[in-house]
């Protein structure tokens, strides 16, 4: 029986140092996983320590894998399988340029309003939304965005953290 | 011990405090300071190599003979780039290293200035874990923190790229106790709960069996003493991969041989038959498990491994431990014993009854000859009249390398040298060497083919500057002979560029570089050759003509399962013997 390939989102917590991103995508371009999204950034300023968020896919087997490989590298600290944890939250930011006149930037506006995303930028004829919250939220916002003259989006990947009190 | 020097001088001095005592290396432009911190002490001795990359296999060959960790120098850009294949053989076979390279000046990094390469680049992958020193103020903690990675958990290479104007600064040098600031924790104690859950399983089995790989070796003397106490505490049977020949004595009624692609019938059928399997520092290979759907299809798994990642990789397994053999072999012995488990007498007679007709069908046989030499013959013979005597034992890669694992019977750990995961040929003079400078009374022997030994040749040189006495034994067949077995197998017996024109006469290639050179051509000469060239206190070419066409049996073909092999005179037609997916795999 043929397992089937399943997402998890990964926290990585790593040393800031130099090398180490590309350490942890050298891993997983050299051994052939899947890299959905990554977003990295260093959150713990006094210890030197970044978060890194990764969304991957593969056999339940292969996610196993990734993250003992993961675990293995000498500058990370921890790995947490956020999504085995069950009780995270994943977010994402997205910014959306959409050109246009008339009803359709009147309907853009509209929708925007509806999706909570801000207007960050604007000119007679485009606007640039912001917008933040689960990847099928921003997936949805930009369907209906193209129709109504979608230029380009600019998104971040997603970041994830733990619900509660306690830190991973 | 605090106090100020150049960055060259840090480096000579870590070494020494690292208890050092031979660097391999070869100098260069970007280490020329090094170099000069090196002459003006006598703690550590510079060996000079003739190529990096035998640098990199003497290293090894150093670290795996002594279980100490093997050290290199070599500068920038080809320096570097010259020591991959010999940092990657290191981390496919969990070998300790620390290589200093040569980098050029921090402002220049990044210009392709001469001699630069990227090194950290490049060596990510094939490395434990490697740095670029930018700050003199981090070179003491770096260097010592790379022996201690390259040493601890699942040992490996580490490399310390080291820019020029670093060597020439100055700074504070002191040795840091440990490293609290690294996320770097090797586990060596298992899980109690799941050792316990094991020695359940083990005195429940029916039809077990010990499969035992170059993790046992790695933890050092101990972890085979109490490999070998488990073992007769059971008297279950044992395998081992190639790289864990030793760990367990070749002598002993309770040994099958080596398993795998190579390996006895009785070893891959116990393997395939076995309800409980008992695996202690071995990784589920490719060679070892043929095709993994078939892999011991009916048998509860233990696996016991530093490294978690190696588990539940390519074989699902029921009980994993993640610990250092020696570990979690001492609990599991203390277990067995506390608890004062009984196997099934019974059941296990069978099994050994099962296992004495497997061993009936004599797979390693061959046919004789009073012609022409059997490379099989050759190293029965070597093995005869080195057994008694201090051997160590280092390999190319090749058929030879599976004759010497199938007809060298080792008793003791760290006395067998060979590339396993990488495969790469040119290994074993290198090696050699290396072995030969930590084990100067010792007999070394590289078993050697014509076709690997020219790729790193030049290291005989190496052996004659420092008088190392060690003994290259040739099996010469003229063909790159695993390469044609395949090509018989499975290409219809084209023999594509696998056929070296043009050998070197290396009897006399060996007296122009100021070695001995001995031939063999003839059964009834063997013996006296081979007894030439041990009493010789130089080193030697030892050119031992072979058959041409033997080929190396048993064999499971790619793409089947340990059931299915291929024994020397089965009379099976070759081309059926492997599928087209089989074709396929390596």
């Amino acid at each position: 029986m043929a397992e089937r390939d399943v997402t998890h989102t990964l926290s990585v917590l790593v040393d800031n140092e130099p090398g180490v991103l590309a350490r942890v995508i050298g891993l997983f371009s050299g051994r052939g996983y899947n890299i959905e999204s990554l977003t990295v950034s260093e959150t713990q300023h006094a210890r030197h320590l970044s978060l890194i968020t990764i969304v991957t896919t593969g056999k339940p087997m292969v996610i196993e894998q990734i993250k003992n490989q993961l675990d293995r590298l000498v500058p990370v600290h921890r790995v947490v399988d956020m999504t085995l944890a069950g009780n995270s939250i994943e977010r994402e930011l997205a910014m959306v340029k959409v050109a246009g006149k008339g009803e359709n930037r009147v309907e853009a506006l509209r929708l925007a309003d509806a999706f909570r995303a801000r207007v960050i930028d604007a000119t007679t004829e485009s606007f640039v939304f912001e917008i933040t919250g689960k990847s099928d939220k921003i997936e949805q916002f930009v369907a209906l965005m193209l129709p109504l003259g979608l230029i380009e989006v600019s998104r971040t990947g997603i970041a994830a953290i733990g619900r509660g009190p306690d830190g991973m | 011990m605090t106090r100020e020097m150049t960055g060259a001088e840090m480096v000579i001095q870590a070494l020494a405090d690292q208890g050092v005592k031979h660097l391999f290396g070869y100098p260069g432009g970007a280490v020329l300071p090094i170099y000069d911190a090196l002459f003006a002490q006598k703690d550590v001795k510079h060996v000079l190599v003739r190529h990096e990359q035998g640098a990199a296999h003497a290293a090894e060959g150093y670290a795996r003979s002594t279980g100490k960790v093997g050290c290199l120098l070599v500068t920038s850009g080809p320096g570097a780039t010259n020591a991959v294949t010999g940092l990657t053989d290191a981390l496919m076979d969990s070998i300790p290293l620390v290589c200093i390279t040569g980098q050029v000046p921090t402002h220049l990094i990044g210009n392709d200035a001469f001699q630069e390469a990227d090194t950290v680049g490049i060596t990510r992958p094939c490395t434990k874990h490697n740095y670029l020193v930018k700050r003199i103020e981090d070179l003491p903690r770096i260097l010592h923190e790379a022996f201690h990675i390259a040493s601890t958990g699942r040992p490996g290479p580490v490399v310390i790229d080291i820019p020029k104007d670093v060597q020439f600064a100055k700074g504070v040098y002191s040795k840091p106790k440990d490293f609290p600031h690294i996320g770097y924790k090797p586990k060596l104690k298992g899980d109690m709960a799941q050792i316990k859950a094991a020695i359940d399983l083990m005195a429940q089995a029916k039809r077990p069996m010990f499969y035992t790989g170059g993790g046992v070796i790695n933890s050092g003397n101990h972890a085979s003493q109490l490999l070998r106490e488990l073992v007769k505490l059971t008297g279950f049977p044992i395998t081992s991969t190639l790289m864990g020949l030793g760990a367990y004595p070749a002598a002993d009624p309770q040994w099958m041989g080596m398993l795998g692609m190579h390996g006895t019938l009785e070893a891959n059928m116990a393997m395939h038959d076995c309800d409980v399997m008992i695996c202690i520092g071995a990784r589920f290979d490719d060679r070892i498990t043929g095709r993994v759907d078939a892999f011991s299809p009916g048998s509860k798994k233990i696996h016991v491994d530093i490294d978690a990642s190696s588990i539940n990789k390519n074989i699902r397994v029921d009980i994993p431990i993640v610990g250092d053999c020696a570990h979690v072999l001492e609990d599991m012995v203390r277990l067995w014993r506390t608890e004062a488990k009984q196997v099934d007498k019974k059941a296990l007679a069978d099994w050994w009854k099962q296992i004495d007709k497997w061993r009936g069908r004599k797979s390693l046989a061959y046919r004789q000859s009073n012609e022409v030499i059997k490379p099989q013959y050759a190293i029965q013979r070597l093995f005869e009249q080195t057994k008694d005597k201090n051997t160590y034992i280092t390999t190319e890669v090749g058929q030879h390398q599976m004759w010497a694992a199938q007809f060298y019977g080792f008793q003791e750990p760290n006395r067998w040298m060979t590339s396993g995961g990488l495969g790469t040929m040119g290994y074993g003079l290198p090696a050699s060497v290396g072995v030969q400078l930590a084990h100067p009374d010792a007999l070394v022997i590289d078993i050697a083919g014509e076709a690997s030994v020219q790729m790193t040749m030049q290291e005989l040189s190496t052996a004659v500057q420092y008088r190392l006495p060690i003994k290259v034994f040739i099996l010469n067949n003229g063909y790159m002979g695993m390469v044609r077995q395949w090509q018989e197998l499975l290409h219809g017996s084209r023999y594509s560029e696998s056929y070296s024109e043009a050998l070197p006469d290396f009897v006399k290639l060996a007296e122009a570089m100021h070695a001995v050179g001995i031939r063999c051509e003839k059964p009834g000469d063997l013996d006296h050759a081979i007894k030439e060239m041990i009493d010789v206190d130089r080193p030697v070419l030892f050119d031992c003509v072979v058959d041409p066409a033997e080929n190396c049996f048993p064999m499971i073909p790619s793409g089947r399962a340990h059931n299915e092999m291929i024994l020397g005179d089965s009379g099976e037609s070759l081309d059926d013997a492997i599928s087209e997916e089989g074709r396929m795999l390596v």
